[in-house]
Parts: C-alpha cells; structure tokens; sequence
C-alpha cells in the first residue's frame, strides 16, 4: 500500500498530468490515421522527451503506445483499414459489423475490450510487482547476456518464413553497433578513417530512418486512397453490455496478452493469433468468426492492449527491450542515467509502479475520451496519405537535427529512411535490425563482464536462472529447426501433389533407369514376362 | 507459371534478387575487411576482443544472408526486379528534398523555411487546392511553434536571424 501511495505522490505533478492527457489523446488519433502508427511518432517525438523528467517523457511515449491500438480500431472497423499494424484482425469480424450497419456497436465493444485488456494487464502486473522484484536480483550478467541472446533469436524465429533474412539483419543491427570507437581497449572498429563514424551510429537516427523516413517515403511514392465513412448511428456505451456477456473469453485473451507480452520478441500478434483461435474454438457460433462475431472482435482487441504493460517487465527488469518501441523508450533511461533493470525493482519501485499506474489512468483517460469524441475523431481518417508523406517528413527533420544539429546525422537518418523503404516494399522486417543494435550492444558488455568470471564454458550456466534460460534458447532452436523441417517436407508434398511425372523426361529416362537396376524392378519385369509367356502359349 | 516454392515465399517477387545480391556483396566485403578496420589486442580474452562482435555480426550476415539467397526461388533479374529498382531510385528525389530542407534551416531559419518547405512539397504532391495549401501553412506554423516555441526542442537560430534589429533579433533566435 505504501508502495501505491508513494507512486502516486509521483504522478501527482501537473506535468505528468499534462504528458498523460497528451499522450493519451495523441496516441488516440495517431493510431487513427492508418499510415503513421506508434512507431513513427515516438522516434520522431523521442529528442522532445530527452528534455523531460524520465517519469514525464516516459508517460508520453508510453501513452503513444498504450492508446494508439484504440484508435487503430476505428479504421480498422470503419474502412477496412488497420490504423496500426496490430489492429489487422480487428478488421475479420470489425468491418462485416460495420458493412451490416452496426458499425458503433463494433467500436463500442472494441474500447470496451481495449479497456479491459488495458487494464487486466496492468492490476495484473502491479500484483506481480513484487515477485518480479524477487526474480530480478537473480539476473547477473550472464543471466542478462542469455536473456538478451533469447529476446533476438525469439524475434528473429517469431519471422515465420523469413527467419533467415531477418536473422541477417539482426546481425546487421549488432554490427552497426560496433561501428566506432570500442569503449575498452579503445580501438577504431569499421571507422574508415572518418570522424563522424568516431562516435558510433546513434540509435535514434537509425530509428527515425527506418520508421519515421521510410514511412514518409512509402506514403510520398503512393496514390491517396478514396475513403467512405460511414454514419455513425445508436449508443456508444452498449459495448460495455456486451462485454460483459463474454467474460471468458475476455480474461483467456487478456491472459494471453500478458503472458506474450512479457516474453521478448513475441507481442501482439502471437497474442491475437493465439486468442482468437481459442476463442474460435471454445464458442458456441464458431462460424460467425471472421463475418462480424463480437467475441473475435473482443479475443483481438483484448489481447492486444493487455501487451503494451506486459512488455514493459523486461524492459524495466532486465533492461532487455522485446520490440522496437520498448528498445526506443530504453534510450529515454539512457538519456537520463536511469539504468533499468534488476536495480530498479530493488531500488525504485515506486517508479515502477507510478509507470504501471500511469497506463491505469491513461486507459480510463482514453475511454472517456473516445465515448464523447469517436464522431469528431473519424475525420482523421481522411487526411490524404501523401500530405501525411509531406507532415512525416517534416516532423522527422525535428527529431534528428535536434538531437546533436548535425547534418551528418539527417544524411545518414535518410540513408536508412531509404533502406527500410525498401525493406518495407520488399515486406522484409526492420524492427531485427533496431533490436539487434540494442541487443548486440547489452550482450557485448554482459559477454564481457561474465566471461571474466567464468573458467571454464560449462561455468557459464551453472547457475539455476542461467541453465534455465540456455535451456529455453536450446529448446526454441530445436522447435525452430523441426519446424522448419516440417514446412520443407509440405513444400515437397506440394511440389510433388502438382508435379506429374511426364513433365521432365530426363526424370522419367532417371526412373526408369533405377527400375530397371533394383531387385524390385527385376522381380517385376520376371513377373510381367512370365505372364507375357503364358498368354502367347495360349496361341 | 509459379511454382509452390514461389507461391510460397512472403512477400513480392520483385526485387528480391537485387536487395539479397547487394546484402550478401556488401557484408562480405565488409567481412574482408576485418583485419584492417579491427584491432586484436595481444593479452586480452577471445571475447573481449574489439574484433570478436563485429566478426560475430559480419559472419552472421553472410552466412544467413547467403543461405537465404540459396533458398531463394529464384535464379535471374528480371525486368520486374529493374523496375522495382528504378521505384527505390524514386525515393531518392525525397531524400534530396528533405536534404534541402536541412541545409537551408541554419541559414534562412527554421520558420522560414518550414512554411516555404511544407507548402513546396504539398504542391509537388499534386495538391493545388488553395484550401490544401492553406492547412500546409498552417501545419508549418505549429510544427515551429510546438517543437521550437513550445518543447524547446534544440534547432540552432539562423545566419540571417543575426541581421534582425535587436530584441527580434533574440525573440527569433529562440522561439523562430
């Protein structure tokens, strides 16, 4: 209790107020302008935070995060469109409501369910709190290295079908990393002579390239997209009703939006995937699902708000972030001296507990706001995407030049504004690049430090916390590798489902050939022969 | 006719090849030159030294990238993959805006040239409306008044804000 109270007294400022109102409404209507997504405005509004408190900078972005997927529901079930990438599935059983004129049913049971999952996550996490801040001091550097190495192969296999890619460009995100003046023997690593290379490649101008630029890019090189909205018609608040007719399938996806969201890596989609099909299954009108059923809607909505607060923990216990925008908000920390992890639940956990709270409020804060202001707020949606180009790209000059006023940098956040262009035309993932920088530089210092502790390999996980994650990365592998097994012997069961063997004669000439050297061809060809014989002696 | 292996790869066809080429080309070169643009420091542990990680990152580059450029179902550059090349060159003419915009903000100013910039580019973006036109100036005028008036966000006062006459001259150093 004394713990709540001290993180209230954190939060009681009125710029913490004014960053909770802002980031909450803020994040409302950029997740409802389908084609800008939390990830673009945070790396642009990351440099403005650098001037804040942490707890100040840190609720704005976490208030971007936590209220974007609200408003990436309103397209999504308006126009068919997600507004974030997460609100994809809303969009199966959002959009018929919509398309049989009940589209304010839909939105009111897709708050109501963000609500939920909002909030289940976090009073499920304010309990756990304390046991975290049990488990945290258990994590030194070998744990945290092993922790790390977990979140980037989790990410790397969680590309399901590009696995190999995107493990190439984590590698990517590691080596640029390295790029500059290595901190402890102080040698020049892929410097190339150059002073600006000196210091490394700042995070946040690889973040502003590859999210803010890129976006910029994609949407000033597309047409604008004709949209028809439809008039909102009945209650807003008939989806709290309803929600409360599906209380299990509410808390199964909300537990499953916590449980992904504190496993780097995993997030929103797993979380959704794995909802729905439970929720697909266990109901009584399973064929509903995908042509407006309230409770796909609630499975998809619920689980992912529940993850925003659950992929915080390891960010804030560990110091490990599981996706891009957690790896943005560590530089917030960075930038502050505030280094998250084991030290923070022992020695701050109060502020902690202010941040969980903080995303309580904000839920609340969101919801009123989006019962009273849904008719107003749909307008965004028809911001014509090149202008929205245009806005983006001017916005992204404030967040790299004000970082350090060097030109240097905007060449360079344009370089990469123009490689995840085209990693996002050629559907390739940027987000293992960002983590790998993040990642590969955590696990370079814990290697470091651990291995000056260690005298022998099996040294390394001798230690319960340590041989329990070396045994999950093992294990992952292993399912990895079996999978990928797997989906190789589909491939080759399709390949030959469609392959008819006249189609290659040297393939025929090949069988043949085989046919007639084994012993079963032999015994064949004897049969055939003998049967040949009998009937031409019966002339 | 496409075959199951394509049928089968996320994501377009186009320009797979070329991005996959160059990633490959360019860690491996970048793999070659490890010796010259890393240290090996004589007495201190393998995994301490400065040359272990981005060894480690350029292996790992070339060996999952050439994998997955084996895996590829595809063995040629079509014309499909030039023209999605000749799409990536598109892009550039942004990077040259945005560039301008860049180097002109320390000598013209930050609200000068964001309320010529945005509306520029609006224009260029094929919206001729007056109305448009109007919301991109005034899109401009709160970008410059939020970040630099309002968060104080550090974009430096401009070369020409120092022939302003004396306390405009201050007022546009710190909120223009």
């Amino acid at each position: 209790m004394d713990l709540i109270l001290s993180a209230i007294e954190i939060l009681m400022r009125w710029d913490v107020a004014l960053a909770l109102l802002a980031g909450s409404v803020g994040g409302v209507l950029i997740g409802a302008i389908p084609g800008v997504g939390p990830a673009v405005a945070i790396a642009i509004l990351l440099p403005a935070t650098f001037s804040m408190d942490p707890i100040v900078g840190l609720t704005v972005l976490l208030g971007i995060y936590g209220s974007s997927m609200y408003g990436g529901a309103i397209p999504a079930i308006l126009i068919n469109t997600p507004g974030t990438a997460v609100n994809a599935l809303t969009t199966y059983d959002g959009y018929p409501m919509t398309a049989r004129g009940e589209p304010r049913r839909a939105l009111s049971l897709a708050y109501s369910a963000s609500f939920f999952g909002g909030v289940f996550s976090v009073i499920c996490l304010i309990l756990f709190a304390p046991v975290l801040a049990k488990v945290a001091p258990m994590f030194g550097s070998r744990e945290i290295f092993l922790a790390a190495l977990l979140g980037l192969i989790l990410v790397v296999v969680a590309h399901r079908g590009q696995a190999l890619i995107a493990g190439a460009l984590a590698c990517f995100g590691i080596f640029l990393n390295t790029i500059g003046m290595e901190p402890v023997k102080y040698t020049q690593r892929y410097t190339f002579g150059q002073d600006f290379l000196g210091g490394g490649i700042n995070l946040i101008v690889v973040v502003l390239g590859l999210f803010a630029i890129s976006q910029a890019f994609v949407l000033l090189t597309d047409e604008d997209e004709k949209i028809h909205l439809t008039r909102l018609r009945g209650g807003m608040f008939q989806g709290l009703r309803e929600l409360s007719r599906h209380p299990r399938v509410a808390s199964v996806s909300a537990g499953f939006g916590v449980l992904m969201g504190m496993i780097p890596g995993v997030g929103e989609f797993t979380a959704q995937f794995m909802s729905y099909t439970y929720a697909q299954k266990t109901s009584k009108r399973p064929q509903d699902f995908g042509r407006g059923s309230s409770e796909g809607l609630i499975a998809a909505e619920t689980a992912n708000n529940a993850v925003p607060a659950a992929a915080m923990v390891p960010l804030l216990a560990l110091g490990i972030p599981g996706e891009a925008l957690t790896a943005m908000m560590l530089s917030v920390f960075y930038v502050h001296n505030v280094v998250p992890g084991p030290g923070l639940f022992q020695n701050d956990m109060d502020f902690v507990v202010a941040l969980y709270l903080a995303l309580l409020i904000l839920n609340v804060l969101v919801l009123i706001f989006l019962l009273f202001a849904t008719r107003s707020l749909i307008q965004v949606v028809k911001i014509p995407n090149r202008f929205l180009g245009v806005c983006i790209l001017t916005l992204s000059f404030v967040g790299v030049y004000s970082l350090r006023n060097s030109a240097t940098d905007c060449v360079m956040a344009a370089a990469f504004g123009l490689v995840g262009y085209i990693l996002k035309r050629l559907s390739l993932p940027a987000v293992p690049i960002i983590l790998g920088m993040v990642l590969g530089g955590i696990m370079e210092v814990k290697l470091r430090a651990a291995m000056a502790r260690v005298k022998t390999p099996f040294d390394f996980i001798d230690r319960p916390v340590a041989f329990i994650l070396f045994s999950i990365i093992i294990l992952v592998l292993a399912l990895h590798i079996i999978r990928a097994f797997r989906d190789r012997k589909e491939l080759k069961e399709a390949e030959w489902q469609i392959k008819t063997s006249s189609m290659s004669f040297g393939g025929l000439m090949w069988r043949r050939k085989n046919s007639f050297l084994k012993d079963r061809g032999k015994q064949v060809r004897a049969r055939h022969a003998k049967l040949l014989r009998r009937l031409t002696d019966l002339f | 006719m496409t075959t199951e292996r394509e049928r089968r790869f996320p994501g377009p066809r186009r320009g797979q090849l070329i991005f996959a080429l160059a990633f490959v080309a360019l860690a491996a070169l970048l793999l070659a030159l490890i010796g010259e643009q890393t240290a090996w420091v004589k007495k201190t542990k393998f995994f301490a030294q400065p040359r272990f990680w981005p060894a480690v990152a350029l292996g790992g580059m070339v060996l999952m990238g050439g994998l997955h450029l084996y895996r590829m179902p595809w063995r040629r550059v079509t014309r499909y993959d030039g023209w999605e090349a000749r799409r990536w060159g598109q892009a550039l003419e942004y990077v040259l805006w945005f560039m301008g915009y860049v180097l002109l903000v320390p000598i013209v100013g930050y609200l000068p040239v964001t309320l010529v910039f945005v509306p520029l580019l609006t224009w260029r973006m094929g919206y001729r409306s007056p109305r448009m036109l109007w919301i991109s100036a005034c899109f401009a005028i709160a970008v410059v008044l939020v970040f630099k008036g309002l968060l104080s966000v550090r974009i430096p006062g401009a070369l020409l804000y120092e022939y302003l006459p004396g306390s405009l001259r201050s007022f546009a150093i710190l909120y223009l």
